[in-house]
């Protein structure tokens, strides 16, 4: 282990990994580290699929054929639980271990013991959560949200969920903790902040963005435990309490969260066009500006979700109005990312479809949320499967597409190994087609009056089910052809060179490392001049 | 196979951004209140305004691919910022949402002018069905999802939704509503979070547990309107529907006279003392509508959610705290004083006590069940 006794010995024996299986269990390296949360994240992301996958199937035709309706319930709460928190945010997580020290040119993440730590009690948590399926009464069927007084209605699964909620919070804010310290402390000599990679960037905001919402989140979650076990009565009229106040509070964790989301994978689209466009990331000081506006508004517009509450006017309407704002500081992200590719020289391999992808569909889900945003053209769209179609272009657009981009950019410097670029592509295109074929009709659904987590509908919805649901199994089974490309690379993939994308020795420090990178990296800073070279620095002096 | 066409011709269309009109179920119905009307146009408006900017950030964004692919463009430019242009594009969307902002507030404050409504209907959600009370004529009545639905919902019912007529849309009792009169809808809720959907009134409203929300209508066409719980509420969420039937003032008052006098006669009914097999028959209606969506038609139950009827202690033990479990609810379980009347309460009750082999033998006449009603306060 680490020695931090004598810091000057350490730097002088370059020691390995542990041998053998502990070697994943006390690794405190941010490398290996960043590796199991990926690795957890996609095992995530195929449990969370199966859920949804379930979800389809029943609804493939009008009638019940596959499941009661209180599992059905069950399985779309676990479905955005184990989604948000199991799979696209430790993705994120996953994503900053590994590449941010190497960013920014510090040997490891600050708090490496931490690291750990948090790695292992997401695990907990997601098994906690997981286990309540095999209770009595089953998994939490009151939706993601967790609603009173529904979800404390007879449920013996509260205790779990909060407790689980309660560990993947620590989890998250240890791991916020130790981004920010690492890179506000951590950065080579010459890296300042106005100089650091956008993923970066997102990442510190979103850090501060965690530590802000979770303890809400943790906050609200305990008075349900403390109504449903303990006699209180927050979120219950009879006892003078409020069940909208739990809206409230849930929201404005709630709300933040999706920006949570979606603000690393913004850094992860301003990190992969500009190599592919051979052509600096353009407006980059108005990219760190919009990201902290977005963060910033994300905090304020949590009542957009509780429109049909009945709030005051005066509420109804500043919500309407600060959350339109957002749109603002997203137009400016899409405008920049575009104006990056304008006089480029593009090419398109799979990392850059994904991106193009994603801002495709990504901007057609924030039109969407303009129209969500309108109050009273909310009250017919909300709690419809518009609404779910436009939260899927934005969450599923966004925390997947830009999580496959950065896997097969990155996964040739981390391997050494080029992925197959062919079976990428079908892995692009496939996604692409059983996304849209999924989601795109459900608008329809959704305007023509079918409400969102019904398990069964009328027959006029029958069409457009029946798509959606084909469209479904296209997109989830196309990601087993991900999961054999990753394994092919790590066996067979061709050597790559230490640049693995053409001219992306100018675009980041990691580029200038050997592929794969040695276990250690960066025991000593970068020089001054390399990472002039890798920010824009010298072309603005033009 | 033209069905698929215009299907796949909509999806096409839509993903152009270019709006399809058909009323086909590709678009929110414009509606019958002046609501809605004005909300689809809202609707249609930042349809149109996303299209136009859409076309052209999509078509910058293609073009970039098409005329500076690396073939064709082998040394790419060096610039990366133009201040004027960054402020150009923050200034504009800026205004745009401006123009937007205007018609979205007016109406917003046209939803919320619920003021001199010429009458007032109560609606209390429950699970899984709805309440609603004509607060000015002193009466109300359940909604519950039509008994053919719920059979062929159940799993593996063997019957095909398709052979049902209006499946998942038909109710035993639709809310009876007069045309061109100003409504104003209290919403409530004697359980958990509902919301009231009517697509074609342009709004949805939660209904929640003490508390009330309100919204209004005036509806300008006779017909029959469908909608759908849309809060979920537990198990059998999607199997609360709406339906509004709309009828012109004079055919809405002569119902309303029908319905007054058939409530008169049910109230004199509560006096007299019913047989077993009365009971037994009324009870057994009242049991499939208001109490089948949990403790199920076999009175089984669903294990470690809702408890058995049959062989229950409450069902087959004493009678009185049958009765005060039933009026008063008990946990998640919400009262049923208000819900049913004292005949229905009566007939309920004695079916539970002597269905499902629970065989108890006893009877419960609605004139006891209103000397309780008497007791716990509640005024008939
Ligand atoms: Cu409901």
């Amino acid at each position: 282990m680490v020695s931090v006794t004598n810091p000057i010995d350490d730097h002088e024996h370059h020691h390995g990994p542990a041998k053998g299986w502990m070697r994943w269990i006390v690794t405190t390296n941010h490398k290996d580290i960043g590796t199991l949360y990926l690795v957890f994240a996609l095992a995530m992301l195929f449990v969370g699929g199966m859920f949804a996958l379930t979800i389809r199937a029943e609804l493939f035709r009008p009638g019940l054929q596959l499941v009661d309706p209180e599992f059905f319930n069950s399985l779309t709460t676990m479905h955005a639980l184990i989604m948000v928190f199991g799979a696209v945010m430790p993705a994120f997580v996953g994503f900053a271990n590994w590449m941010i020290p190497m960013m920014i040119g510090a040997p490891d993440m600050a708090l490496p013991r931490m690291n750990n730590m948090s790695f292992w009690v997401l695990v907990f948590a997601g098994l906690l959560l997981l286990s309540t399926f095999f209770m009595e009464g089953g998994a939490p069927a009151a939706g993601w949200t967790l609603y009173p007084p529904l979800s404390i209605q007879g449920a013996h699964n509260i205790p779990f969920v909060v407790f689980s909620v309660h560990l993947l919070g620590i989890s998250s804010i240890m791991g916020s903790i130790n981004i920010i310290v690492t890179i506000l402390n951590m950065r080579a000599p010459g890296m300042t902040l106005m100089k650091m990679p956008l993923f970066v960037w997102t990442w510190l905001i979103t850090a501060f963005l965690l530590i802000s919402v979770l303890p809400v989140f943790a906050a609200a979650v305990t008075m349900l435990l403390t109504d449903a076990h303990f006699g209180t009565s927050f979120f219950n009229a009879a006892g003078g309490g409020d069940p909208v106040l739990y809206q409230h509070l849930f929201w404005f964790f709630g709300h933040p969260e999706v920006y949570i989301i979606v603000l690393p994978s913004f850094g992860l689209v301003s990190t992969i066009v500009p190599t592919f466009s051979r052509k600096h990331l353009f407006g980059y000081s108005s990219m760190v500006y919009a990201t902290g506006s977005i963060a910033f508004l994300s905090m304020i517009v949590w009542a957009h979700h509780q429109f049909t509450v009945g709030m005051p006017l005066a509420g109804e309407l500043f919500f309407m109005y600060a959350t339109l704002l957002i749109a603002v500081p997203t137009g400016v992200k899409v405008f920049n990312w575009i104006a990056t590719m304008w006089q480029g020289s593009i090419t398109l391999e799979t990392p850059m479809l994904f991106s193009v992808g994603f801002i495709f569909l990504f901007t057609l889900g924030g039109f969407t949320g303009l129209m969500v945003a309108m109050a009273p053209a909310d009250l017919q769209y909300h709690d419809s499967y518009f609404v779910v179609a436009h939260f899927h272009y934005t969450l599923v657009v966004g925390g997947t597409f830009p999580v496959f981009a950065a896997t097969y950019y990155w996964l040739p410097k981390w391997t050494g190994h080029m992925y197959d670029e062919n079976l990428a592509k079908l892995h692009f295109w496939l996604s692409f087609i059983g996304f849209n074929l999924t989601f795109m009709p459900q608008h329809f659904l959704g305007l023509a009056g079918m409400p969102r987590r019904i398990p069964d509908y009328a027959i006029q919805f029958a069409d457009f089910n029946m798509m959606s649901s084909i469209g479904a199994f296209i997109l989830g089974l196309s990601q087993l052809i991900f999961v054999y490309n990753i394994i092919k690379t790590i066996r067979s993939g061709d050597p790559v060179s230490d640049e693995v994308w053409e001219g992306a020795e100018n675009m980041g420090l990691e580029w200038n490392l050997p592929s794969p990178p040695p276990y250690h990296t960066f025991q000593t800073p970068p020089d001054a001049y390399l990472i002039d070279k890798v920010t824009a620095t010298e072309v603005t002096m033009r | 196979m033209k069905r698929l066409q215009q299907l796949l011709a909509g999806i096409v269309l839509s993903g152009l951004g270019t709006v399809v009109h058909a009323d086909y179920t590709l678009n929110m119905p414009v509606g019958v209140t002046e609501l809605s009307r004005e909300t689809y146009g809202l609707h249609m408006m930042v349809i149109y305004i996303c299209a136009a900017i859409g076309l052209v950030v999509f078509g910058a964004m293609f073009y970039s691919i098409y005329a500076f692919r690396k073939e064709k463009h082998p040394v790419p430019a060096t610039f990366h910022e133009n201040s004027k242009i960054e402020i150009l594009w923050t200034i504009i969307p800026f205004l745009i949402l401006i123009a937007m902002v205007y018609p979205a507030t007016d109406l917003t404050i046209k939803h919320y002018d619920t003021e001199n409504a010429e009458m007032t209907i109560k609606i209390t959600g429950y699970q899984w069905r709805w309440r609603y009370d004509y607060v000015d004529e002193g009466f109300g009545f359940m909604s519950s999802l039509k008994a053919d639905s719920n059979a062929a919902r159940q799993i593996d019912s063997g019957i095909s939704p398709r052979k049902v007529h209006n499946y998942l849309q038909a109710v035993d009792h639709p809310l009876v509503i007069p045309v061109n009169t100003k409504i104003r809808f209290l919403m409530t809720s004697a359980d958990v979070i509902h919301a009231w959907w009517v697509p074609e009134f342009g709004w949805k409203r939660d209904a929640i547990p003490g508390f009330i929300t309100d919204a209004w209508a005036s509806i300008d066409k006779v017909g029959i309107y469908h909608g759908a719980c849309a809060e979920l509420c537990g198990r059998d969420h999607g199997f609360m529907p709406i339906v509004v039937d709309v009828r012109s003032k004079e055919d809405y008052q002569a119902w309303l006279a029908e319905k007054k006098l058939i409530l008169e006669q049910d109230n004199a009914q509560a006096d007299r003392v019913w047989s077993k097999n009365e009971l037994m028959v009324k009870g057994k209606d009242i049991y499939l509508s208001a109490c089948a969506g949990c403790h199920q038609p076999n009175g089984e139950g669903i294990k470690g959610s809702f408890p058995a009827i049959k062989a229950s202690p409450v069902a087959t033990g004493d009678k009185d705290s049958h009765i005060e479990l039933v009026l008063e609810g008990k946990g998640a379980m919400t009262g049923f004083a208000e819900a049913l009347s004292p005949v229905e309460l009566a007939a309920v009750i004695t079916y539970q006590r002597n269905a499902f082999e629970n065989n108890s033998g006893d009877l419960v006449q609605p004139a006891k069940i209103k000397e309780w009603l008497e007791d716990l306060g509640y005024d008939e």
